[in-house]
This record gives structure tokens, sequence and C-alpha cells, in this order.
């Protein structure tokens, strides 16, 4: 927004003065997340910058907290790092457990999350779709109702039929994810559903293609982008829920938000700040698949962006 | 939905191509062109309907009937009902009001017995304990000595305890009897049945629902503002820049937006820490002395700075979205004929942006209303919200009615609010990024 040439000087001072407030507001949203990435590499059990590491002295700045992730929860951390010491990282280390476990459990409940989702929008852009609006009000609200609700509700259910006994591991916590993940799939299927041109889907059905074939080689291209930002959203909604782990978690169901909960709650170390740089990097790779994948589906639709 | 478009057009050109000209149209084969049509549009609606199924029975499964199961249990605790049949039975047979005599004081020593042997005697007290608090040992005791105890039991109970005697116990048996009741409801109004079963207010240092209920309110409401604050200046340069320089900007709010929600709380509690990096620059800076450490966590501030940040991108995104649509010529045309800037954007632009601020403000005040896992880590004592009292009775004080009650209430605070939020904005403009 360029300052138009009639403009007074005091709005000339006014409009500096609120691009200075921005770059505030800015940084005030962006500085709290990046400044764990320096304090992660503290070489002391300080959450706050040292003196060596204000003066860039390399002995200020360590991998001790990253090595920690791995060490913490080891049979023998000590022992030389061969073969056999990273077997023991992969079996015995907490964080490397919690990992396997977040991942697993992101995995399942991301491809339950995106299977019926997709599915769901699918009928739900269809203008003859019956209680519309109704039913999408009910598949968005795991969205809305607190966190705290949904598991308290569930602690209850789970209980209740006796979800622990069925010997089926992670299937109480997959199944929750799930559903915490299914509004971001119908959002972004629907986004994408709603610039769809259905005359294609009869252009195929003219050329000869039977509805499957329609959908798998005409309609699911289309709307792939949709879906695979729906499912990132899905798998980030799972990686990043602590609530629900903590209330029908088994003790030995440890996911990597929850081990973090642990860490923060009882003896903050920086090791913390290790695995939030390791999410923080992840959630840039996140963000930038998201966009890349929007630009396509926009280049795909022939949307030019708005 | 009453679109009344034939679901197929094929139907209609059928229809004419059958060359009939007078009375009701038919199709090729003679039946009627309208309930033709009416059966076409129920098969397309049912195929429509029948995609949405699965996850409609998956979410019905997940998520509605946990949240059933947690409205009965507001309203359902059965551990006295269910361990105490004796006195139940007596209660039962004898109209509220009636003085407890020998026979129920009898009935009261069998179940005393009959928990020593079930091992159920902490499950009732803490049950009674609920309404009447320091009651729990009472059973715990009685159940250990009801055996040694002889008739006449009522002499023999009082001695034991002489607040067994007390009609307060007694009226709260009475309502424990029952397995269903609405005290829960009551405690989280910080309401109560005196002796007479009216309903009255809870003495005044016990007092801690309301004011929690309060809090929480006051808390959003003040988060909702300064997120609005914040959001609007940078949304209105997104929306204004041009769209490659405003596209890079919005990484800076996405990125946020996308990072792990316990990332974010820790951070700010590396920064707002006493020993942490924002008094250190404080101190460095000589603004305040090393004994002047401003205490920013574990109060209301620590809350509030925290979730403001974390809710900021739920109010740029919507703002945005109406911003962008808003024509700029409309302030240049108020502009040209002489009005200031402050006029043009108080009388011309700020109209506009009302749907967005409405959108946001909503959305982000539904957000903090529930949140629980920021208060929980910086909030404090005086810094938590309802949520956190709630995950206080499911998990230390185990009085999972309560805890049902207080989230049955929020519960339907926040769907007041998202059916509003439906109303005003639609949950089909829900866009995320």
């Amino acid at each position: 927004m360029a300052l138009p040439n009639y403009a007074s000087p005091l709005e000339r001072i006014w409009h500096y003065t609120y691009l200075v407030i921005c770059a505030l507001i800015f940084l005030f949203l962006i500085a709290p997340i990046l400044v764990v990435i320096p304090l992660s590499f503290n070489a002391e059990p300080y959450f706050t910058f040292t003196p060596k590491m204000l003066a860039l002295d390399p002995e200020g700045y360590s991998l001790r907290w990253y090595d920690k992730l791995l060490t913490f929860g080891m049979i023998d951390p000590d022992a030389p790092r061969d073969l056999a010491w990273w077997a023991d990282v992969w079996e015995n280390s907490k964080w490397v457990n919690a990992a396997k476990n977040s991942f697993i459990i992101g995995i399942f409940a991301t491809i339950l999350a995106t299977g019926f989702g997709t599915l769901a929008a699918l009928g739900l852009s269809r203008p003859e779709m019956p209680f519309r609006r109704a039913i999408m009000a009910i598949l968005i609200s795991p969205m809305i109702v607190p966190i705290i609700i949904t598991a308290t509700g569930l602690f209850f259910f789970y209980s209740k039929i006796q979800i622990s006994h069925w010997g089926i591991p992670y299937l109480g916590i997959i199944l929750a994810h799930a559903t915490l993940g299914i509004p971001f799939v119908i959002i972004t299927v629907t986004a994408t559903l709603v610039g769809f041109d259905h005359s294609l889907n009869r252009a195929a059905a003219n050329l000869g293609a039977d509805p499957r074939t329609t959908f798998f080689r005409v309609t699911m291209p289309l709307i792939l982008p949709g879906v695979i930002s729906g499912a990132l959203f899905a798998f980030v909604t799972s990686f990043d829920e602590v609530v629900v782990v903590l209330f029908v978690g088994a003790l030995d169901e440890q996911t990597i938000p929850r081990q973090m909960w642990n860490g923060i709650r009882e003896q903050i170390s920086p090791a913390i700040l290790a695995v939030a740089t390791i999410l923080v990097i992840v959630s840039i790779a996140l963000l930038t698949t998201v966009e890349l994948l929007r630009r396509r589906s926009e280049r795909l639709r022939g949307v030019s962006p708005r | 939905m009453t679109k009344e478009l034939p679901a197929d057009p094929h139907v209609a050109v059928v229809a004419t191509a059958g060359g009939v000209e007078d009375g009701p149209l038919t199709m090729a084969d003679g039946t009627s062109l309208k309930s033709a049509m009416a059966r076409a549009q129920f098969r397309a609606r049912l195929r429509a309907f029948l995609l949405v199924l699965p996850l409609l029975a998956f979410v019905v499964i997940t998520f509605i009937m946990p949240i059933g199961e947690l409205l009965k249990r507001s309203v359902y605790s059965p551990n006295f009902h269910d361990n105490m049949p004796n006195l139940v039975a007596w209660f039962a047979k004898h109209p509220p009001g009636t003085e407890p005599d020998e026979s129920a004081y009898a009935a009261l020593v069998a179940d005393l017995r009959l928990l020593k042997k079930t091992k159920k005697a902490g499950l009732v007290g803490t049950r009674v304990n609920y309404e009447l608090p320091g009651s729990r040992s009472l059973f715990t005791k009685g159940a250990r000595k009801a055996k040694k105890l002889e008739p006449p039991y009522r002499e023999a109970l009082l001695k034991l305890d002489p607040k067994w005697g007390d009609p307060a116990l007694w009226q709260v048996m009475r309502a424990a009897a029952s397995p269903y009741t609405m005290n829960f409801y009551l405690a989280a109004l910080d309401l109560k049945r005196d002796p007479s079963g009216k309903i009255v207010p809870v003495e005044e240092n016990r007092r801690i629902y309301k004011m929690l209920f309060a809090r929480t309110l006051a808390l959003s409401l003040l988060i909702t503002f300064l997120t609005l604050i914040l959001a609007y200046p940078i949304a209105h340069l997104l929306a204004t820049l041009p769209l490659s320089k405003s596209n890079l900007l919005m990484i800076l709010v996405l990125l946020p937006f996308w990072t792990s929600l316990l990332v974010r709380t820790t951070s700010w509690m590396v920064l707002l820490q006493s020993q942490g990096v924002i008094n250190d620059a404080l101190v460095a800076l000589g603004i305040i002395g090393d004994d002047g450490r401003i205490q920013m966590m574990y109060n209301k501030t620590g809350t509030v700075i925290a979730m403001t940040h974390i809710l900021l991108p739920f109010m740029v995104l919507p703002l945005y979205s109406v911003m962008r649509t808003i024509n700029p010529s409309y302030v240049r045309a108020a502009r040209n004929l002489g009005a200031t800037s402050w006029t043009a954007f108080r009388r011309i632009y700020f109209p506009q942006t009302v749907p967005g601020i409405g959108a946001g403000a909503l959305l982000v005040f539904i957000l903090a209303v529930g949140y629980y896992i920021t208060p929980a880590l910086v909030g404090g004592s005086d810094g938590t919200l309802i949520s956190n009292l709630i995950a206080f009775h499911i998990q230390k004080s185990l009085n999972w009615s309560l805890a049902a009650a207080l989230a049955a209430l929020l519960l339907t605070g926040i769907l007041i609010l998202y059916w509003l939020y439906d109303k005003l904005v639609g949950i089909d403009n829900l866009k995320l990024g």
C-alpha cells in the first residue's frame, strides 16, 4: 500500500508509525517460535542466553540436549557408539519410543480421518445432499467443542465399553484422534470441491467411463491436493494432541506431546527445547508442503490466485 | 435443501420425446413424469447421503456417544444406590421427612457390614462426602466397626460417632439413595439444598465455580479484544499489499498456526520466566533491577500473553479474507469528497470489516473459553480456567460427576456460541490458511 502523493505530513508520520506497529506485531507472532532454536543449542542447563552465547563463542553452544534426547531412558548410554548402541537407542530411548508411538497413532488416525472425510466431503458438496447444514455442523463440532470436554466424555465412554480390554493397542487414542482430524479434512476437501467443474465428471461418463473410473481418473487427481492438505492437517492435529492421550492413554502409550507435557510439568530441561526445535522444523516443512499443494491445486483448477 | 432442479436432465428430454401433448406428462414407459422425477431425485439424495453416512456413523460413535455418556454422568452417580441396598429400601418405604427410627439405623448397620465385606465403604463415603464434606471417614470407620455393633443400633451408632444422628447427613443419604441427581449441577453453580430441601447458595468461602466461570469469561473477552487489536493492523496490511509480498508475510501468520501448541507454550515459558529471556533483557538494559524481576508467569498475565499469541492467527485469517474483498475505491472516493483519512476509515472502511471482526471474535472467544493446555502450564493458580478445574476433578479429586456437570455447563455455552457462529458466519466459510 503506497502512500498517496496527496498525503499530509501528519499522514506520512502515521503511515510509518503504522508500518512499525505492524512489524512489532509480526515480531510478536514469530519471535517466540524462533527463540527456542538457538536456546536448544545451549551448553548450560539454562533457558536464557548465556554471556558466551551472546558473544557467539562456540563453547557456549553444544548438541548435548539433542544427545540427551537419544540417550534418555537407554540401558547403557555410555557404551561406545556402535551398532549395539544404536539398537539400544531404538529399543529403549524414551523420546525415540514416544516418536514411534506418535507416528503409529498419527498415521492410522490420518488414514481413518482422510478416508471417511474425503468420502463425506464428496457427498456434502453435492447440491442434492439432504440436511446438509445440520450434518456439517455435527461433523465440524469436534473442532469447536473444547478438547477437555471431548477427553472427559471419551474417558467415561471408553471405561464403560472397556476398550482397553479389546486387545488392540492405541485403539482408543487412534479413534479419538481420527475424530479430531475429521473437521480439517472436511473443510479442506470441500473447499477444493467448491471450484470443481462437475461437467468434467459428465464428460467422463459420456465418454464411457463407469463411476469408479470417473472417480479415480478424473475427480481424484483434481481434488488430490486438497485431500493431501487435509491429511496433513489431520496428522498434525494427532501429532500435537496431548489431552486425550493423558485422559485415555495407557501408561505405556507415551507420545511426543505427552512426554513433553511431563517434561514441562516436572523438570523442564533444555532437552524440551531440542524437541521443540525439531517440531518447529517439521512444521516449517509441512507449511511449505501445504502452500505448494494449494498453488498446484489452483493451477490445476485454473483458478488464478486472488 | 429445496432445490427443485431435476437431478437428471435426460428425464425431461425423454418425457418430451414421448410425444404426449395433453394430460399429465409421462415417461416412455407410461409412468408419470412427476413420480419418475421424484424417484430420480430420491436416488440422488440417497447417493449423496450414503457417501456421508460412514463418517456420520463414525463421529456419532467416537464423539456424540462419549458426549452423551458425559451428560449422563453429570446426573448419574450410582455408588451409594448400588452398595447400600437396605437403607435404599428403607428410604423407598418411608416418605421424605420421616424421622430415622431404629429400623433405619438397623438398615444402616446392615449396609455398613455389607460395605466391610465388599470393601466399597470408601466409594460410598466419597459419594456422601461430595455433598457433606468430612463424612467419608464416617463411613470407613463405621464399616470397620460395624461388626461389633449391637442393638439398639441407634444408640450404638451415636456412641460410635454422634454425627450419625445429624439430620443433614440423613438428608444427603436420602438424596444419594437415588442414582439420579441434579445436585452436581447445583454444586457446579455454587448452590446446595438446605435441610428443608430449598436451594440456597453455599457459604461464602466455598464459592469457587461461579468465580471461575466469571474469570473464564472475563479472560476470554480480554484475549479476544487483544487479538482483535493486534490482528486488525496486520490483516489490513496483508490485504492491501500486493499478493507477492503479502504471501511472504502470510507465512509469519501461518507458521505459528502450524507449530505445535506445546512448543508455543514452552517458548512462552522460556521467555516469561523470572530467569527468562525477557527479564534478563530488561535487567541487562537497566530498566529493572536484578531483584525487581517481573513475575509474568504462573499468573493471569502469563495466560493472557500466551493465549493471545496462540489465538492470534484465528483472528487474522477471517479478518484478512474479509478485508481482501473490500474495494479500495470507496475509501478513495471518501477522501475525494473531503473526508480526512480518519473519517474515511471510521465511516467507510471500518463498517465494511465488521463481518470479519464478528467471525474472528466469535471463533477466538469460542476457542478461548475452553482452553486447557496453556493455562495449565503457565496459568499458576490464579490464571487457570474452568477447563483446568474439570481436569482437576477427573484426575485428582475424582469427583467425576461434578466434572461432568461442569463440562456440561461449559458445553452448553459453547454450543450456543457455535449456533450463533453458524447463523452469522456459516460453518462453510471456515477456512484454514
